[in-house]
């Protein structure tokens, strides 16, 4: 195996992420999307570990930090959607404006 | 061979898991009902978890499958459930078909540009890229982890003691 077809599989993880949380209107499918895309750049970052011309643990380290961010983002992003959704009884992205200029 | 790559047991799990991916991340993205959605999400997040494998990443796969195929898809199938109280097609009507074909195109077009780098950059090529790891994982990331890595450590579990504490504040009901 070499090296490009896994940043292919990235890009293409990444674009199907891209066009989810461009045009989903359910917040919960955007997250989704963004963790999609995440999890592109971590398929890049253990590529590189592997492929790399002196293979070393970098990457794998940065994939688990990158995880590990993920699993906060999705925390707070959750918790954030079931207390808009309590207030607004609606989880569609147009009706997050509260806080828009 | 198959688009200049030699057919090995490697190659052929590569392919059936890309096309896991892919199929699973298509379903995801046309399906209606949002429990085949979180099942399509479980899919993707286990083929993930085989190209880490395949990459000689045992480690990375073993807590992909478990905070991603674990944690997360069941947390976002318990916020569908408890936003959707288990219905589905109730997540109001898509973007316009003006929009969604722009979008697609425009990310078509990033794509394909990201695909013809990657085909026309000559990356180097690693003369013991077969085996590049010649102890177990878990010891060499143990090692980077707390030798290398132990402020960036500490932080992380800061922020997580932080997003732990802030998501029970941001999602507890209000009294009054």
């Amino acid at each position: 195996m070499a090296l490009q077809p896994f940043l292919a599989l990235g890009a293409i993880l990444f674009g199907i992420g891209l066009f989810g949380a461009l045009t989903k209107r359910n917040l919960i499918i955007v997250l989704i999307s963004i963790e999609m895309m995440l999890n592109a750049a971590n398929i890049n970052l253990v590529a590189f570990s592997h492929f790399a011309l002196k293979p070393n643990i970098d990457g794998q380290v940065y994939a688990l930090f990158n995880i590990a961010i993920a699993a906060a983002e999705v925390a707070v992003g959750l918790a954030i959607l079931l207390s808009f959704f309590r207030t607004r009884s609606s989880s569609d992205v147009r009706d997050v404006n509260l806080m828009k200029w | 061979m198959l688009f200049g790559i030699p057919i090995t047991g490697e190659t052929v799990a590569y392919f059936v898991l890309a096309l896991i991916i892919i199929t699973s991340g298509v379903f995801l993205m046309t399906l209606q009902s949002v429990m085949h959605m979180a099942l399509a999400l479980g899919g993707v997040f286990l083929g993930v978890a085989g190209v880490f494998v395949i990459l000689g990443a045992d480690f990375v796969g073993i807590v992909q499958v478990m905070i991603y195929a674990g944690a997360i898809t069941i947390l976002m199938v318990f916020s569908l459930m408890l936003t959707h109280s288990g219905k589905s097609s109730e997540e109001g009507p898509e973007v316009g078909a003006v929009r969604g074909t722009v979008t697609f195109v425009g990310v078509a077009v990033i794509v394909g540009a990201i695909l013809l780098v990657i085909r026309g950059t000559s990356w180097p090529v690693s003369p013991t890229a077969m085996q590049p790891f010649h102890q177990s994982t878990v010891l060499l990331i143990a090692d980077a982890l707390f030798h290398t890595y132990t402020i960036q450590f500490e932080l992380v579990s800061a922020i997580l003691t932080t997003a732990l504490v802030g998501a029970v504040i941001i999602a507890r009901k209000e009294e009054q």
